[in-house]
């Protein structure tokens, strides 16, 4: 799409001036001129009184073609046989949009043996699951699990391709959309169809957070994004309790390939992942030393939940950076956050704002945090914290 | 060696918003620097330069002021910048950027090593490595805090993934994206500085990269934002103070009800 101008229409008013989200509009004198930067978002359009402007399809790569047979797609993420929770949240997403578009919903296991994680795909959604097997896949690696990928959407080729935003999702996702020559949108918050033109409506922040923006793919297939871990909702109720299970060979997998995998340095040794974990208490500067995390670390045990931190705490040494939530860190969606001690720069905010419930504890009335929160606690955290441990162990018994 | 670093030109991106009434962005007292995470793909760049041996290029879409992020980083230590922009280039999506990059990179002569940060600050996509490196045709590893040449062929890299970091080995060339432990960016030296001052950056245009309107910038995008609004408000914020002992009971209650027990 490109955005036109019928300099014969326009009244030189500004309307669309001001209503252009990226600024790129100006006049000059009382011609329209159109910037760098366009995004043809068409907001200036809706505002245009006089019908000067308007959207025209670019002269794209190619015009869309029709719609592909195999419905959605979403890529069961799994390390050695234990699925990944967003995998499943993503299955339940799905089905709300197949029932849209009424279409089927698939699961693609990649990996050396794990068809018997079939059955739990089912469960959370899919109609099929497609399985491929191979040593290459025993462990992630961008090279083989893009072969695989790519050539098995290729081969059945789906209207939609869903994965998580994890850290692999996003590795090899790209390399995936662009070999199939196709549009890809990350970490997605919300999705939806426009059912006049059969598209998926892709939502996600950017500008760490401080702004959303809405993407289609209007010309290629599949429709492919990636989905923030812990923002979408599994199916309350199991869907199936079994469906068609469609191995598949492959050919696309070189032996061996540039890139091989040779061993795990480390393995994070939190019982509980931040990815996975519905109650996170994070700390920031304000706990002011290392040894304070433990108080922190006793509050999670006893909310079944884990630790988190700031860039700022990770930065002075306090806690591995595993633990870093924000911008630079991980992203977080969890049903509880406890920010203890931060004061919530932005890049942090921006790694916390899909969390269900915020409470803040912090003792300068002004930080940012208090904003964000859902609750906000002023007051000095080494007398709240140990008072609601406290409190919880008491009603507890 | 000849090593490839992307640089990104971005607004300082806790200035960016969106007026709520109006939708449109905020650009008062917004700065444009160097993407922050490119500053460690740098310094991953110059350590396995100094290392090796060879040559570091700098390489950049923008528009015409991206020059300066390209000259502030050849501050650090690298040895030559393209910059490359035009008209045509506006509006590019991920793979558009990707399939631009690929077209210098392949008119530099091509490359050992491209090092790319984890992502931009702004989009937040970190997809343009991965679709650079697929349109190249060469491996991609992401996210790596540690990356070891044994000779000039082969690079040993240890990554980030979600259950703990992994060693891989990749015969080069190769993209790689480098989270911030890689190691602290160093400080420009003034020598440095100085020359990056008086260095001539060329600009690469559509026709310079032989590629066709179409298949650049917004026309050339396989992805189209539709509408851009402001995050959506969370509930009303509740400021509680008083005696901690009290907050702390209160905030128990609180819970409980949300579920918590």
């Amino acid at each position: 799409m490109t955005l036109i101008v019928y300099s014969e229409k326009c009244t030189g008013c500004g309307a669309c001036v001001e209503a252009c989200p990226f600024g790129v509009l100006s006049l000059e004198g009382e011609r329209l001129v159109i910037g760098e930067g366009c995004t043809a978002c068409g907001a200036c359009v809706e505002v245009c009184e006089a019908g000067a402007l308007a959207l025209a399809e670019a002269e794209g790569p190619s015009p869309r073609p029709e719609v592909p047979p195999d419905g959605i797609w979403v890529f069961a993420e799994q390390r050695h046989g234990r699925l990944a929770p967003v995998t499943l949240e993503l299955l339940g997403e799905a089905r709300r949009l197949a029932g849209e578009l009424a279409v089927p919903v698939a699961g693609v296991l990649l990996g050396d043996r794990v068809a018997e994680l079939a059955p739990e795909l089912f469960r959370a959604g899919a109609d099929k699951v497609y399985v491929a097997e191979h040593p290459a896949l025993a462990e992630f690696v961008e090279g083989p699990f893009t072969a695989a990928l790519t050539e098995m959407a290729a081969r059945f080729r789906p209207e939609i391709l869903l994965a998580g935003a994890t850290y692999v999702g996003r590795a090899f996702i790209p390399q995936v959309a662009a070999a199939l020559r196709t549009g890809l949108t990350a970490d997605c918050t919300a999705f939806a169809i426009d059912r006049e033109r059969r598209l998926l409506l892709q939502t996600r922040p950017a500008f760490g957070g401080n702004i959303m923006a809405t993407i289609i793919t209007p010309r290629t297939y599949p429709q492919m994004a990636t989905a923030r871990p812990g923002v979408f909702r599994r199916l309350a109720e199991p869907y199936a309790d079994a469906g068609q299970v469609v191995p598949v060979e492959l050919s696309s997998l070189q032996e061996p390939g540039p890139c091989t995998f040779v061993g795990t340095v480390e393995e994070v040794r939190e019982r509980l992942p931040l990815s996975e974990a519905e109650v996170i208490v994070a700390g920031g500067r304000g706990l002011k030393e290392a040894r304070h995390f433990r108080l922190l670390e006793e509050l999670a045990e006893l909310l079944g939940g884990a630790v988190g931190a700031t860039r700022a705490a990770v930065d002075a040494g306090w806690i591995p950076y595993s633990h870093q939530i924000g911008q630079t860190g991980k992203t977080v969606a969890p049903k509880l956050y406890i920010a203890v001690g931060i004061s919530g720069a932005v890049q942090h905010l921006a790694g916390i704002q899909s969390s269900d419930f915020i409470v803040a504890i912090n003792k300068d009335p002004d930080a940012p945090i208090f904003k964000v929160a859902d609750i906000g606690l002023v007051g000095d955290l080494f007398e709240i914290v140990p008072a609601l441990i406290a409190a919880i162990r008491r009603d507890r018994g | 060696m000849k090593i490839i670093v992307c640089i990104k030109q971005v607004p300082e991106t806790d200035k960016v918003r969106l007026d709520p009434e109006t939708h449109t962005l905020i650009r008062e007292g917004v700065q444009a620097i160097i993407n922050p995470f490119d500053l460690y793909a740098l310094e991953a760049g110059l350590r396995l330069r100094e290392a090796r041996g060879g040559q570091v290029t700098l390489l950049s879409m923008g528009p015409p002021q991206a020059e300066a992020a390209l000259r502030e980083a050849l501050g650090y230590g690298a040895e030559s910048a393209v910059l490359l922009s035009d008209k045509a280039f506006a509006g590019a999506d991920t793979w558009a950027t990707a399939l631009t990059l690929a077209h210098a990179v392949r008119k530099l002569g091509g490359a050992d090593l491209i090092v790319t940060g984890k992502q931009a600050i702004d989009g937040d996509t970190a997809q343009v490595g991965p679709m650079l490196a697929t349109v190249l045709g060469v491996p991609y590893v992401a996210w790596a805090r540690k990356l070891t040449l044994t000779d000039d062929t082969v690079l040993e890299v240890e990554r980030l993934l979600d259950h703990g970091y992994d060693a891989l080995r990749v015969r080069l060339p190769a993209v790689v994206s480098v989270v911030k432990e890689i190691s602290e960016p160093r400080v420009p030296s003034f020598k440095a500085k100085m020359q990056a001052k008086k260095a001539v950056i060329p600009t690469w245009t559509l026709a310079d990269l032989g590629l066709d309107p179409r298949e650049v910038g917004l026309a050339g995008s396989f992805t189209q934002v539709v509408r851009v609004f402001p995050p959506p408000a969370r509930g009303a914020s509740e400021v509680w103070t008083g005696d901690p002992q009290e907050l702390a009971t209160r905030l128990w209650a609180r819970l409980k009800e949300l579920g918590r027990r």
